[in-house]
């Protein structure tokens, strides 16, 4: 600081004191140091400029503009968003919709529910494997090995893993054929494809292994001699997963959970392949919008997914910190 | 040898309740895409369940021949370039944005929350602010072009996390010593960085590849006038379900496989080279 006022001051700013040399020094060497991080960023921030910031953004723009025949006219209209909220007789309690949330709402809603249903079976699928692996498998070869064993569908394409299930689950399907074969049922029992259980199914199988590697992963982090400490103090095992495993894997259980909800809540291909176009998702309600050209409804619809994914993600990013976790 | 104390009867007892709902785990995700491979090779009368009836390849040669709808071969053809070209653009944008994150810069995290955006963001939502985007300039999505940018940004993300896991336990001091011995940054980068890189920069690539290759939802109204694979599979699906379909997802699935046992040989190689 003493420095600091010895210095004459001219300018608007004033002449700022110089920093000391080995400073100096510190920071050209560190600057000199790898490539310049303008020319290593600026390739990929463009790219995201362009084609991911520009385009959400873009959404949002064109959620308040006005459909004509001649196309989008720059506006700022709130009619598709009254179209998204409004239910006729809402707030009329003679009306049979009465309080009833508008079709768009509720089909969210029901995305949502869906979502939350499955991310609890991939959890109570998933959770047991990465347990497995990371703590009962003590050798690292195999503990890669079967690992890499479960990730290897995530490689594949979902579209054939969701169309696979048809021989299984279809009417003429092997689950059917075991339970007429068995004498449960006397004719065959179509609850199964085209269904809400069906598509459940579909979906934890699809989804469960992007959950698995991140819980793996923070389950392999903890150090086993904490564990063996615990038993020699005589915790039952029920007490350590409580106390130690539980609390130790829950960041990778928030990001597992992350990566099946953002997948899911946008989902729509699964739910026409395994549910046969009989519901709709947040997802296929956006795409049939944009078939029929009525692209700011489309855009609404999208940025309440977005909304409800940025609120779903925020609610699990209070139990972790991602960044601290890589 | 062990004594059978009970304590150590009770944890084999549980391993081995493990291992089995491991094989069951096994089962409830490959199962499917076993019976949709044997299902392939179904007679020419059988249909798209089992009993089979008899064995044949006729599905298999109906996926060869031109057929009226689609273009199978050339959709697959149009898939792999396009997984090419991300495999590239992912393996060099993820390993040049981890070196710059080993220098901390002014908005690194806006721009490590970007990346992620790329992965959080639904296929539907960058689909449709692309495609309505391109409408409203008057350009048309094309596979190679708008189809291109968004995989790009799916993949980034995958490729991105893994170059960072590569640098975090990455030995600065080796590239310190080679500075001191008077390299310039080119020297460093290309006899001590990468090589010890390279099979991060591999499985990044694998990312980049296999999410391109696979990729539907990002596609779907970016794709243009011709369509890559996931989206002829999809309007193969929208008609009848027929054991071509299945003979398709074989042919799809063994592909996927090929490429990652070529990725996983490659980066076994240069793990070991590496060390």
């Amino acid at each position: 600081m003493s420095k600091v006022s010895e210095l004459h001051h001219t300018g608007l700013i004033g002449r700022q004191p110089e920093p000391d040399e080995a400073s100096i020094r510190a920071k050209i060497s560190h600057m000199e140091e790898g490539f310049a991080t303008v020319w290593l960023i600026t390739p990929a921030a463009i790219w995201l400029i362009l084609f991911l910031v520009i385009p959400l953004v873009s959404i949002v723009i064109f959620s308040f503009w006005e459909n004509t025949a001649q196309g989008l006219k720059p506006a700022f209209s709130l009619e598709f968003y009254g179209e998204y909220f409004y239910t006729k007789g809402f707030f009329d309690p003679e009306a049979d919709r009465f309080l009833l949330p508008s079709v768009f709402i509720r089909t969210l809603g029901a995305t949502i529910y869906f979502t939350l249903v499955t991310m609890a079976l991939c959890l109570a699928v998933g959770y047991p494997i990465a347990y497995f692996l990371a703590m009962q498998v003590q050798a690292f070869k195999w503990q890669l090995a079967l690992f890499l064993l479960c990730m290897v569908p995530f490689w594949t394409s979902y579209l054939i893993r969701a169309v696979a299930w048809l021989p299984m689950l279809g009417r003429r399907g092997l689950i059917n054929q075991a339970l007429l074969g068995m004498g449960i049922v006397d004719k065959p029992v179509s609850f199964l494809f085209y269904s809400e259980f069906g598509y459940t199914l579909a979906l934890v199988q699809i989804y469960v292994v992007l959950g698995i590697g991140p819980m793996f992963f923070s389950l392999a982090k903890i150090d086993k001699a904490i564990l063996e400490a615990a038993t020699d103090m005589g915790a039952t095992p029920f007490q350590i997963f409580r106390e130690i495993i539980g609390p130790m894997s829950l960041p990778g259980v928030a990001i597992g959970m992350i990566f099946i909800f953002v997948m899911i809540m946008g989902e729509f291909a699964t739910a026409v392949v395994v549910y046969g176009g009989k519901t709709s998702t947040a997802g296929t309600v956006i795409l049939n919008y944009y078939g029929i050209a009525n692209y700011p409804f489309a855009a609404v619809n999208a940025l309440m997914l977005m909304l409800a994914m940025v609120i779903g993600i925020i609610v699990i990013l209070r139990v972790v910190d991602i960044r601290k976790e890589l | 040898m062990a004594r059978w104390t009970p304590e150590r009867r009770r944890k084999l007892r549980v391993k081995a309740g493990f291992s089995i709902y491991y094989v069951i785990f096994l089962l409830f995700i490959y199962g499917p895409m076993f019976a949709m491979f044997i299902l392939s090779f179904q007679g020419r009368r059988g249909g798209t369940s089992f009993p089979m009836r008899g064995y044949s390849l006729y599905w298999w040669n109906k996926l060869l021949e031109p057929s009226t709808v689609g273009d199978m071969q050339g959709a697959m053809g149009r898939s792999i370039i396009l997984a090419l070209m991300v495999m590239v653009i992912t393996a060099l944008f993820s390993t040049m944005l981890a070196m710059a994150f080993r220098k901390s810069f002014w908005f690194s995290n806006v721009l490590f929350y970007t990346i992620l955006t790329g992965l959080m963001v639904p296929g539907v939502l960058l689909s449709l602010g692309m495609a309505i985007l391109l409408r409203q300039l008057g350009l048309s999505p094309a596979w190679y072009s708008s189809g291109l940018a968004v995989h790009v940004i799916w993949a980034l993300p995958f490729g991105y996390l893994v170059m960072m896991a590569v640098f975090n336990r990455f030995d600065a001091r080796l590239e310190e010593a080679a500075r001191d011995m008077g390299a310039d940054e080119w020297t460093v980068f290309k006899e001590i960085t990468l090589p010890l890189i390279i099979p991060g920069v591999v499985a990044a690539g694998l990312f980049g590849f296999t999410l391109s290759y696979d990729e539907f939802a990002r596609t779907t109204l970016l794709a243009g006038a011709e369509n890559t694979l996931p989206l002829d599979i999809n309007a193969s699906m929208t008609q009848r379900i027929r054991p071509t379909l299945f003979a398709l997802g074989t042919a799809s699935t063994l592909f996927s496989l090929l490429m990652i046992s070529v990725f996983l040989g490659i980066y076994t190689i240069l793990y070991r080279r590496s060390r």
